[in-house]
């Protein structure tokens, strides 16, 4: 049987002393797995995969990653296992400060690695992502599409073995849109765990790829429907 | 592109730690002449007390004529001589307490035809104290009129005022301590709420709460420096003026000054230049427990 990477009992999850914004989700997701996560706006999309990310707590149940419960996980011990995910947030969320190459190297630093090192995978990676003449660039001065290809480098960097999308397909053109799922796709069949979250499920649907939905705080799972062999 | 320097949040743009360098340069400013105010005091007060302990002086009026004066100076003397602790008398001659009197009634003849009083110049065994009451009383006997002044009980007054000074001084310098400390608190705090969304993504990539409380600490370090050390210059060239200020308050010359010599030695000099370092210390430490404090109530 493959591992469960993520996995969610009876949880609920409420910001303060709020309504529940999630309801009883209860989900498994295997290692190596590719989802979509769907909804409409506010229906809870961004909250669960705080929980992933562990920026958020559940306010009951349980959530477990790398089978590992972490709803009540000291702050501590959270970091080794932040580090195996990679998160790409709609709004990119770079540090505008920090030049291209830095902004891809944090990762690495809150890791600890070494600064040869970090030298050395940094430029690699964005020579591949095709960012080499803007190592030393700002993310203000790049255009959208390359502070997404910044956002996916930082994202990868650190070799995750989950990847989390918030909306990634939200501020760049089609083509774009794409590019960058296909790139995804592509990690999968390489062994991460992908979750994206859109609120455009057909694309999802067009992805032909299995599909969790959220709606009013309860999570449905969508499997994709089989060929037509007619 | 890799600095040492390097720091993920964005101090540069915030406008809160701005004027962290200034109040640090203020309180190591107002730290450094406390100190320098409580290191001359001490040494004034140690230097007065090895002066004054063990001298004693007998006055006597002036003589009606200058046998009997000399008659009653040495019966005087001999009964100090024979009193037990007493180590030496002698009288002090009539040029000596001329010299004296000068700043007041200055170094004209006319001072020389004045009728002086009389001084004699005991030294004591300090180990061995007399008894005062029994001296004064024989005084008295040999000579009517004759005063005994022990400096050291007319001085200790004015020692424990000098120790009071001292204290409230040592105080000061703990409350400036206190409020180095606060204001670090303060502005890390500020800190913290203006670099929030920086924060959250530092946690998302993996950091730890300690990789993020070095950043504020070594910010805090860089700032509690550099206003420590315009602090410190700024005390060290007020004391170097208020020194040659008090050169040239001296108005019958450099033995009897209005304002105390500000001369310090090269230890307290030394100790002068521990409080940049302790305003930097404090920034560093108490804005790394301030961040890590404040993350730890993270969820």
């Amino acid at each position: 049987m493959v591992a469960a990477m993520i996995r969610f009992e009876n949880v609920g999850m409420r910001y303060g002393t709020g309504p529940e914004v999630l309801r009883d989700i209860d989900m498994r997701l295997d290692a190596g797995s590719f989802h979509f996560l769907t909804g409409p706006s506010g229906a809870g999309k961004s909250s669960l995969l705080k929980l992933i990310y562990m920026s958020e707590r559940p306010s009951r149940g349980l959530v477990a990653l790398f089978e590992r419960d972490v709803s009540s996980m000291p702050r501590g011990e959270l970091p080794p296992l932040r580090r195996r995910i990679g998160v790409i947030f709609q709004d990119f969320r770079l540090i505008n400060h920090l030049s291209t190459f830095d902004n891809v190297a944090l990762p690495l630093r809150v890791a600890g690695q070494s600064e040869d090192k970090i030298k050395a995978n940094v430029t690699e990676l964005l020579t591949w992502v095709g960012l080499a003449d803007k190592i030393q660039a700002r993310p203000p001065t790049l255009s959208g599409g390359q502070q997404q290809r910044v956002a996916i480098a930082r994202a990868v960097i650190g070799k995750p073995s989950v990847i989390l999308a918030d909306e990634p397909t939200g501020n760049v053109d089609d083509e774009m849109a794409v590019r960058l799922l296909r790139l995804l796709e592509e990690m999968n069949r390489l062994g991460t765990t992908v979750i994206v979250a859109t609120h455009n499920h057909y694309l999802a649907q067009r992805m032909g790829q299995p599909r969790l939905h959220l709606d009013g705080g309860k999570l449905s799972l969508f499997k994709p429907e089989a060929p037509d062999e007619s | 592109m890799i600095g040492r320097g390097r720091f993920d949040i964005p101090f540069a743009r915030d406008g809160s730690v701005r004027f962290l360098p200034w109040i640090v340069a203020l309180m190591v400013y107002l730290a450094g002449l406390a100190l320098a105010g409580m290191l001359l005091l001490d040494a004034a007060l140690g230097d007065w007390n090895r002066g004054l302990n063990g001298v004693m002086t007998v006055e006597l009026p002036p003589a009606a004529n200058a046998k009997d004066g000399a008659e009653e100076i040495k019966l005087v003397v001999a009964v100090l001589q024979a009193t037990p602790g007493v180590a030496h008398a002698a009288q002090l001659p009539r040029e000596a307490v001329a010299k004296l009197v000068e700043p007041w009634l200055g170094g004209d003849e006319a001072v020389g035809q004045l009728a002086l009083p009389r001084l004699i110049d005991v030294r004591i065994d300090v180990a061995h104290r007399p008894d005062f009451e029994d001296l004064r009383a024989k005084l008295a006997n040999a000579a009517p009129g004759a005063m005994l002044d022990d400096a050291r009980q007319r001085f200790d007054r004015l020692f424990d005022l000098g120790r009071s000074v001292e204290v409230t001084a040592a105080v000061i310098l703990l409350l400036i301590g206190i409020a180095a400390v606060l204001t670090t608190v303060f502005t890390t705090r500020a800190g913290l709420a203006v670099h929030q969304n920086v924060i959250e993504i530092l946690h998302i990539l993996g950091a730890h709460d300690s990789y993020i409380a070095r950043q504020f600490a070594r910010q805090a370090l860089g700032l509690g420096w550099r206003g420590g050390l315009m602090g410190w210059a700024l005390a060290v060239i007020t004391l170097l003026l208020l020194g040659q200020a008090a050169e040239h308050a001296s108005v019958f010359g450099p033995s009897l000054r209005l304002v105390p010599s500000i001369v310090l030695q090269l230890w307290q000099w030394a100790l002068l230049v521990l409080l940049p370092i302790a305003a930097a210390t404090i920034s560093y430490f108490t804005a790394l427990a301030t961040v890590q404090r404040a993350l730890a109530r993270m969820p």
